[in-house]
């Protein structure tokens, strides 16, 4: 473009001005993620000089604010997997046979209101999901569930899936709706009835969309924060029992967050370290979900 | 074993429909898919009568002006609030130049090349980094490097980083939406690019990148983590006077109250939570209200 200004005569200096000002914006997104890997790798370092990988990896008992102190990670990790599993098994059948009815069945007066309404789902504050898990769905649950303790893994994670029921629909739908119209025409042409239609045509031929959908859906469970910080009881145990207070690794950053532990100390690094697990298991998620979608958009016809 | 004989029936156009199994499944799929987008919908409306439910007792003038209390009973949300105002006004005024200007070189300036994508690429992915990631970076990056201190801007800062990837794609897809003949016919008038931009394209597509910003914000509004993470406090018993007084703000004022253990401090959470929703749904109406009245104004 510049090319064609010169004819004329030299790019007047408000040009440049707002060129090299946009490009400076859009750098910016790259400092953030630059400064958020700098961030965790170095307080990370920091933790690791003082506590081995060896120790993070492999002690069962995570118990940094006490007097005897441990590093293993996995009671950590096992919560958050915990939380996450019980997210999936609500969200995953939940939004995928909504995504097939918005799809599907929906006239497209219905599709225009539902979706909307599904979108308010996801922008509700998580605080407020937190606040019904603890009061209203986990004394509910108590008189179902024997055992169930006032701070518990299941109530929260029940929580958390219904609030990535609408990620798990929308993108699903999106994947849905792109199988060429011609696969169901074809489908029925063969006598084939709405059930085998849809589980084995459709479904199958978006099967990458959907995929993408789900994982998106594993990568805001394992990030979610609030709701298990509120619901879940802040105490890292070594269990997959849902009925018993845990902590995830997010919970475990609030609760350190929360008290006045001194920067620069061991347990105030702790929460960088388990911030950078969180994010590169987040990444990966997202990586692989975002490159799912492209063989989407780059294969619709299969 | 031989199949039982199909019912024949009669529909309304006297055409015989075979009756079959095969109809039955169909019904239960359709039956089971209906009821499985309705139950969340349900869920939701179960968790908006609770809320409302629990916060009735509290719901008065006073509770909007009164300062936080050791007694539930007079205990309110004025910092919290006032908080969450200047945290807003402060997170849209640095997230929009910011996000604008970025969706602008993405879209008017950018050649398609590894640079370009390397950014597209970024944004995509910043918008999945969980938000109390954010709060370690705030942390580190405006409270301790910046010597922000635990301050309203630190706070801004990180909430407005967190939102910056919806604001971009917001604001990309409004700049798509401006035909190629209204940029070409600028700049035959003799605009430059500057030109053309400040004076038709970003004019004539402002409502759609001010739905994409009231969205951040109400995404932003909501947002707890990250200001546990860097430090905001949870018990304020003063208005924030300036960019760098310690404040609160309403979602962490309602993660205080329901961490503890007094139901009548949940009933406190409960009205907080009101006010909170009330906010959103608002920020949440004028932004459909107004992508409603863009799709009417521009027909091509």
């Amino acid at each position: 473009m510049s090319k064609d200004v010169s004819i004329i005569g030299r790019e007047p200096w408000s040009e440049r001005v707002a060129r090299s000002a946009f490009l400076v914006c859009g750098a910016l997104s790259i400092f953030v993620t630059a400064g958020i890997v700098f961030v965790l790798v170095s307080q990370s370092w920091g933790f690791f000089a003082e506590v081995s990988p060896w120790q993070f990896l492999g002690d069962t008992q995570w118990t940094p604010l006490f007097a005897d102190k441990h590093y293993g990670i996995w009671p950590l990790l096992t919560g958050t997997l915990l939380t996450t599993a019980i997210a999936a098994a609500v969200a995953l059948p939940t939004g995928l046979f909504a995504a097939i009815y918005l799809s599907e069945f929906a006239t497209p007066r219905a599709r225009q209101l539902l979706k909307p309404a599904l979108e308010v789902l996801a922008g509700v504050p998580t605080v407020v999901y937190g606040y019904f898990a603890l009061t209203f769905l986990t004394p509910l649950l108590q008189r179902v569930v024997p055992g169930l303790a006032g701070f518990n893994a299941l109530s929260p994670g029940i929580v958390m899936g219904l609030m990535i029921v609408p990620i798990v629909a929308s993108l699903s739908e999106d994947a849905l709706f792109a199988v060429p119209p011609s696969l169901r025409e074809g489908a029925y042409a063969l006598g084939a009835g709405r059930l085998a239609t849809t589980f084995r045509v459709v479904v199958p031929a978006a099967v990458s969309g959907i995929g993408a959908s789900v994982i998106l859906g594993f990568s805001r469970a394992i990030g979610e924060t609030m709701v298990v910080a509120i619901a879940a009881g802040q105490q890292p145990t070594l269990t997959l029992d849902p009925r018993v207070p845990i902590a995830t690794m997010t919970a475990y950053i609030v609760q350190v967050s929360l008290g006045d532990t001194p920067t620069g100390t061991t347990e105030y690094r702790t929460i960088f370290a388990v911030g950078l697990g969180l994010f590169l298991m987040t990444l990966v998620l997202n990586l692989l979900s975002s490159s799912l979608r492209r063989r989407l958009t780059a294969g619709g016809q299969s | 074993m031989s199949t039982p004989p199909p019912r024949v029936e009669r529909d309304a156009l006297g055409i015989e429909r075979v009756k079959s199994r095969r109809d039955l499944f169909d019904r239960i799929l359709i039956g089971t898919s209906l009821a499985a987008l309705v139950l969340p919908l349900f869920a939701l409306l179960v968790l908006f009568g609770d809320v409302f439910g629990d916060a009735l007792p509290r719901l008065h003038w006073d509770f909007l002006s009164s300062y936080p209390s050791r007694h539930a009973a007079q205990a309110g949300i004025l910092p919290a609030f006032v908080g969450t105002l200047c945290l807003m006004v402060l997170t849209a005024a640095m997230t929009v130049p910011i996000g604008i200007g970025a969706a602008i070189y993405l879209e008017e300036y950018a050649k398609q090349n590894w640079f370009s994508r390397l950014i597209e690429l970024n944004i995509a992915n910043l918008a999945g980094v969980p938000s109390i990631i954010y709060g370690l970076l705030g942390l580190e990056l405006f409270v301790r490097a910046l010597e922000w201190g635990r301050s309203l801007l630190a706070g801004a800062a990180t909430l407005s980083l967190l939102v910056l990837p919806i604001v971009i794609l917001a604001s990309r897809e409004a700049l798509r939406t401006v035909p190629a003949s209204v940029r070409e016919a600028a700049w035959a008038l003799g605009a430059g690019r500057w030109a053309a931009l400040s004076r038709v394209i970003v004019p004539m597509c402002l409502p759609g990148m001010l739905t994409g910003v009231i969205l951040a914000m109400a995404r932003a509004i909501g947002e707890t983590a990250p200001l546990i993470t860097i430090g905001a406090l949870t018990y304020v018993a003063f208005l924030p006077d300036s960019l760098n007084s310690p404040f609160t703000a309403l979602p962490i004022q309602v993660f205080n109250w329901v961490s503890r253990p007094q139901s009548e401090f949940h009933t406190n959470a409960a009205a907080g939570i009101v006010v909170l929703l009330v906010v959103m749904l608002t920020l949440n109406a004028v932004a459909i209200r107004l992508r409603m009245r863009l799709q009417k104004r521009y027909q091509w």
